[in-house]
Parts: structure tokens; C-alpha cells; sequence
């Protein structure tokens, strides 16, 4: 869930729960005060009845509320059992609304000449259901303004105050430490965002030198391991060539010697993918990727009939692409190499160009290949003594170049080499 | 033939010169640029092995100066450093080719070879072992004056083995000439195999006088027979 709906929605809780009891509260202080002045306005006239009775006896007769607001009626002093004034609530018929209204009804009881009145006077009333009717429509315009507002004020106020840190993250997503670029920030006056974007462009720096200096190390290292091992190496040769050896002594030093020039394939491979990585392999030139497969399967047909696998070649468009030839051929190679060496004898390999993808298939003994795993360094698919780092170069390559190099599993074992749109 | 091998690494420097002196190449040595100067400005090479990273100064300026001295010795780079921008420097400033660290000693016969073949004998384009003729420009192979039809990995083994003549090629310095550097090559050796196969089929069907003798577990030579 987003921020911005997450403090909406705590905002919307919050305001529904204050809301309700503050509406509850305002209700009953507006009852209140409302009571305390009809009961204020009630007493005034009674007052005024009372002093009107003194100048015109004849309303002492007015049994019926009738057209006016009280009646009058004589009672006897032994019925007097509560001389207080009491006010309370009774329905009443009205013509205006056809129904039994609530009003508002003041007893109170009065001497006059020696006489004792009951006298009662009303006033029509607050409808209490309509009122609460009312103020719950009131109260649910207020709440659902109020939540509109924080609606729209987080989204234009909010969105604007995280807009760095939106900035922010999308520029980590395009990230790559591979590439030297650093991420661009945004100035910002809020503090907690500028001291975030100062602590992340400290950490890429460091990860980035860490990067940096550890391709370096095993470039170094690389490089620092070929002399001694072409010496090693060269001296053994010279050693084999000198002394006319038997096939038993022989058996002792070839693995030696095998073993050395594995030391050594293994560095240059490694060597390999810096120099890809660092960008080193600079000529670029129009090759036509036709042709190259063309030659490659031409040079592999031999070592596949060896295996007894047959390589086709569907042509269905032509591709032309702007690429190193050396790594051009390396990436191919390796694709239609590890095809023949995995391949299944007695079945086809079929290499499918199209307008922009070429389609390297092969049958085997194993199922699916780990897809995540594939690509990278040191990963063997069986133990035939290859270095693991095959695909990793193909994959490099492909990167660089933007390529998309991709493997799947369909009946068939397919890795997919598809060029960009020109 | 005259050689001289400039190069800082003692053990490396020895190498090569065992390795050339076998081959009946007169060879001398330096191992850093004065002594390097010194010996071309008295001497003359028909070709030189150039360590371009020398300790008291830039292998490139040996380039530099036989071409300010107007001195055409063939020169063979030789390089720890792999780096494309001093494989381009170097051709640039007149050598005839570039050789990264390590090779195989068999490769740097292969490139001497080739190298003087095309400075000294102005390009002569045969190379004849027993009944066995290699038009070099052509890709030809002529045996008893038929040709035989080699494809073009089977002509690249041949050429390579022949230049080697009589020598031990390691089976990873012939898969590395034929199939290129980059690749992971451990599974290389069954293609060489697989052609080895078929390229003697071919020579015996022919009745060659050449062999190619399988050394066990270390390479081939190809010998007279």
C-alpha cells in the first residue's frame, strides 16, 4: 500500500471515530440549550397568561388550547399535590403536519380571587428525529469533505513533498554498477530527503569503487599468472621435446602439461570477460550475422557428423548488425559448440535465423536447465572439463551489445539470441 | 637466420631461445631497451621478438627507432598485456604482427614462419614435405600433384602441423591456432580429434609421405614416412 493511501486511510478512521463523538456530544448540548430556552420562553408566558387572567376573567374559562396556547382550569385545593412548576414533553395533534407533533408543556398551578387554577401552556418543539436526520447528513457532508480534502491534498501537496523520493528510486531501479554513470538527485529543501540522497550516492560510490577494484584484482591477477604459466608450460614442451620419453613417463607428465594449459584457458577467460566488461574490444564494423553462422556451422559440421548429430540452418530473414567480428563469433560459437557437446547423437540441431532472433536448438538426456543459474560464472551443466564461463562470456556479450540472450525448454533445449529493433 | 629475442623475463627469454635455437636460428638476446638500441644499431635481424613492457623503457620506442633508421627488420610483438590498444600501436608503427602471453611455442614458430616467409622470400607460396606440395595463397594441397580436397579447419591443422615439422605440437596449442583464442576450449580437443581423423583418412587414401603421429596425451607431430 502507498504512503499516501496509508495516512488516508488512518486519516479516515481517525476523523469517522472523532467525528461520530463529537457529533453525539453537539447533539445533546444543542438539545440541552435548546430545552433551556423553549422552557425559558414557556415560563415568560406563563407569566404573561397570569397577568392577562388579572385584567380579563374570562379566559380563566379557557378549557381548550383551541386557537391559542394555554388552558385554564379551575381545580380544587385538596387536588394540589405538586405546587412546583413542571415541564415535560407530549404529543399533540397538529393540522398543519396531520400527526401528533411533540411539544413542549409547562404546569404550573396559580391563585387567583381565593382560586386555585391549573394552568398549562405549550409551545411546539424541536422534532428530534429530524434534527438528528439532519445533523447526520450534515455531519456525513462534513466527513466525506473532509476526506476528500485530505484526498486531494495528499495527492497534489503529499505527491509533490515525495516527488525526489519517487526520483530517488527510479533512478536506483536504472542503476547498474556495471556502467560508470552516477545517478542523477534531486534538489530538494526538505532535509530528510537531501541527507537520503547524500547517504545513497555515498554507498553507490563505495560499491562502485568496491566494483571497480575488484575487476581490476582479477584482471591483475590475470595477468600476473601468464608468465609464470607460459614459462612452466613452455619449459615442459621444451623438456618433452628434448628427451625422447617413453609412453610411461609420458603418462606422468601429460597431465601435468594438461593441466597447466587448463590453468591457462581458464585465465584467459577470465581475462576475456574483464576486457568485455571494460569495453576493450573498440572495432565495430556492419557484419552480416548470415554469414557467420554460415561458416561456423560450415567449421562444426565435422565434429558434429563425429557425433553422429546432423546441423541444419532454416534461413528465414537476414540479420545485419553493427558488432565486433571477434566477439561476434565467440558468442555464436560458444552457443552452437555447447549445442554439439550437449546434443543428443542421432538428432538434429537446428540453428533458425530470423528478421531479429537466431534460434539455436538441441535435443539431450536432461530436462530443463536451471534458467536463473545458466548465465552465470562457474555454473556446469555436466562435468565435462569446461571452465563454466562459456555462457557467462556469450551472456556478456550479449549484454553489451543489447542483446537479449535467453534459454527455455520446450520438448528441445533453445537458447535465443534476439537483436534490437533498428 | 638471425633472431633477437628483447625481453625482460630471464626464464621466458631462455625458453625461446632453446625453442629457436633447435630450429637452427642464430639467436641473440636483450633484456632491456639499452642493450636492445645498442645491438640493432650494430646488427641486422631477420627477425625480432619484441617484449613491448621492458623495465627501462617503452618496447614501442624500438618500433620508433628502426623506423627513424630506416631499418626493415621483420618484428614479432610479444605481449603480456593483450590489449588491443598496443596490438594497434604496435602494427602501426611497422610490426608484422602481435603475439599475446602465453603462447605456445609451436604458435610462435607458426608466426616467425609466416612472418619471414612473407619478408624474405617475398612471399614464397609453397611449402613441399615428401610428395606433399602447400600452395599457401591458394589453400591448396597438392599430394603426387593431385589435389585433395581439405575443408578449410582440415587445411588449418595441416599448415600449422607442417610448419612444425618434426616437432610436438600440444594439443591445445593447435586448437587454439585453428579455433581462436576466446573460446573455452577444453571440448576443442574432440573437434581436433574429430579432424585429425579425417585429414589422415584423406593423406592415406592419397598415399602421403607425411604422418601425423599422435604423441599420448599431449599432442601431434607430423613426421616423414
Amino acid at each position: 500500500m502507498k504512503l499516501l493511501n496509508y495516512t488516508t486511510r488512518y486519516f479516515a478512521i481517525i476523523l469517522f471515530v472523532l467525528l461520530s463523538a463529537w457529533a453525539v456530544l453537539f447533539y445533546f448540548e444543542m438539545l440541552d440549550e435548546i430545552y433551556d430556552s423553549m422552557d425559558d420562553g414557556l415560563e415568560n408566558q406563563k407569566m404573561l397568561v397570569i397577568r392577562r387572567t388579572k385584567e380579563d376573567n374570562s379566559i380563566l374559562e379557557k378549557n381548550e388550547f383551541g386557537d391559542g396556547y394555554y388552558t385554564i382550569r379551575k381545580i380544587e385545593p385538596e387536588n394540589i399535590y405538586n405546587i412546583k412548576d413542571n415541564y415535560r414533553d407530549t404529543l399533540m395533534y397538529m393540522h398543519n403536519e396531520e400527526d401528533f407533533e411533540p411539544v413542549r408543556l409547562l404546569e404550573s398551578v396559580f391563585q387567583q380571587n381565593g382560586e386555585y387554577y391549573k394552568l398549562k401552556v405549550i409551545t411546539s418543539m424541536v422534532e428530534e428525529d429530524d434534527l438528528i436526520e439532519d445533523l447526520l447528513y450534515s455531519l456525513l457532508w462534513l466527513y466525506l469533505g473532509l476526506i476528500i480534502s485530505i484526498i486531494i491534498l495528499n495527492n497534489i501537496v503529499l505527491k509533490k513533498v515525495w516527488n525526489p523520493f519517487y526520483k530517488l528510486i527510479t533512478e536506483l531501479k536504472n542503476f547498474n554498477i556495471e556502467k560508470d554513470e552516477n545517478i542523477k538527485v534531486q534538489d530538494t529543501s526538505i532535509e530528510e530527503f537531501n541527507l537520503l540522497n547524500k547517504q545513497i550516492q555515498v554507498l553507490l560510490q563505495k560499491s562502485r569503487d568496491s566494483f571497480t577494484g575488484q575487476k581490476q584484482f582479477i584482471e591483475n591477477a590475470s595477468h600476473e599468472l601468464q608468465t609464470p604459466l607460459a614459462i612452466s608450460i613452455n619449459k615442459l614442451e621444451l623438456y618433452i621435446e628434448n628427451n625422447n620419453l617413453s609412453e610411461s613417463e609420458l603418462v606422468q607428465i601429460a597431465p601435468v602439461l594438461n593441466n597447466l594449459e587448463r590453468l591457462t584457458r581458464f585465465n584467459k577467460s577470465l581475462l576475456l570477460l574483464s576486457k568485455i566488461e571494460n569495453r576493450q574490444f573498440l572495432s565495430e564494423q556492419k557484419l552480416s550475422i548470415n554469414s557467420i553462422i554460415q561458416d561456423l556451422v560450415e567449421d562444426f559440421s565435422d565434429f558434429a557428423s563425429h557425433k553422429e548429430i546432423e546441423l541444419t540452418i532454416d534461413v528465414n530473414g537476414t540479420i545485419d548488425f553493427k558488432m565486433n567480428k571477434d566477439l561476434a563469433i565467440i558468442l555464436f560459437t560458444n552457443l552452437i559448440k555447447n549445442a554439439i557437446v550437449h546434443g543428443k547423437s542421432e538428432h538434429l540441431i537446428n540453428i533458425e535465423i530470423d528478421k531479429q532472433e537466431v534460434k539455436i536448438s538441441n535435443f539431450s538426456n536432461s530436462g530443463a536447465l536451471k534458467k536463473e543459474k545458466l548465465f552465470t560464472r562457474f555454473y556446469k551443466i555436466s562435468n565435462k572439463n569446461s571452465n563454466g564461463l562459456g555462457l557467462a562470456i556469450s551472456k556478456a556479450i550479449a549484454d553489451e551489445y543489447d542483446l537479449e540472450l535467453e534459454y527455455y525448454f520446450d520438448v528441445k533445449h533453445i537458447f535465443k539470441v534476439e537483436f534490437p529493433k533498428a | 637466420m638471425k633472431i633477437l629475442i628483447i625481453e625482460d623475463e630471464q626464464e621466458m627469454l631462455k625458453n625461446m631461445q632453446n625453442s629457436l635455437e633447435k630450429e637452427e636460428f642464430v639467436v641473440e638476446t636483450a633484456a632491456d631497451y639499452r642493450e636492445a638500441a645498442s645491438k640493432i644499431g650494430v646488427y641486422e635481424y631477420d627477425c625480432i621478438l619484441l617484449d613491448i613492457s621492458l623495465p627501462d623503457g617503452d618496447g614501442l620506442q624500438i618500433l620508433k627507432d628502426l623506423k627513424t633508421k630506416g631499418i626493415s627488420d621483420s618484428v614479432i610483438i610479444v605481449s603480456a598485456k593483450d590489449s588491443l590498444d598496443d596490438k594497434i600501436k604496435g602494427l602501426d608503427l611497422g610490426a608484422d604482427d602481435y603475439l599475446p602471453k602465453p603462447f605456445h611455442m609451436a604458435e610462435l614458430h607458426a608466426r616467425i614462419n609466416a612472418v619471414l616467409r612473407r619478408n624474405k622470400f617475398e612471399g614464397a607460396n609453397t611449402m613441399e614435405i615428401g610428395n606433399v606440395s602447400i600452395n599457401i595463397d591458394k589453400h591448396l594441397v597438392n599430394v603426387n600433384k593431385t589435389e585433395i580436397s581439405l575443408n578449410r579447419k582440415e587445411y588449418d591443422i595441416l599448415m600449422y602441423l607442417a610448419t612444425n615439422k618434426g616437432r610436438l605440437v600440444n594439443k591445445s596449442a593447435l586448437a587454439e591456432h585453428v579455433w581462436g583464442d576466446y573460446i573455452d576450449q577444453s571440448d576443442n580437443f574432440e573437434f581436433i580429434y574429430s579432424q585429425i581423423k579425417n585429414l589422415r583418412k584423406k593423406l592415406n587414401e592419397h598415399n602421403a609421405e607425411i604422418e601425423i603421429k599422435a604423441i599420448y596425451g599431449i599432442g601431434y607431430k607430423l613426421v616423414n614416412s
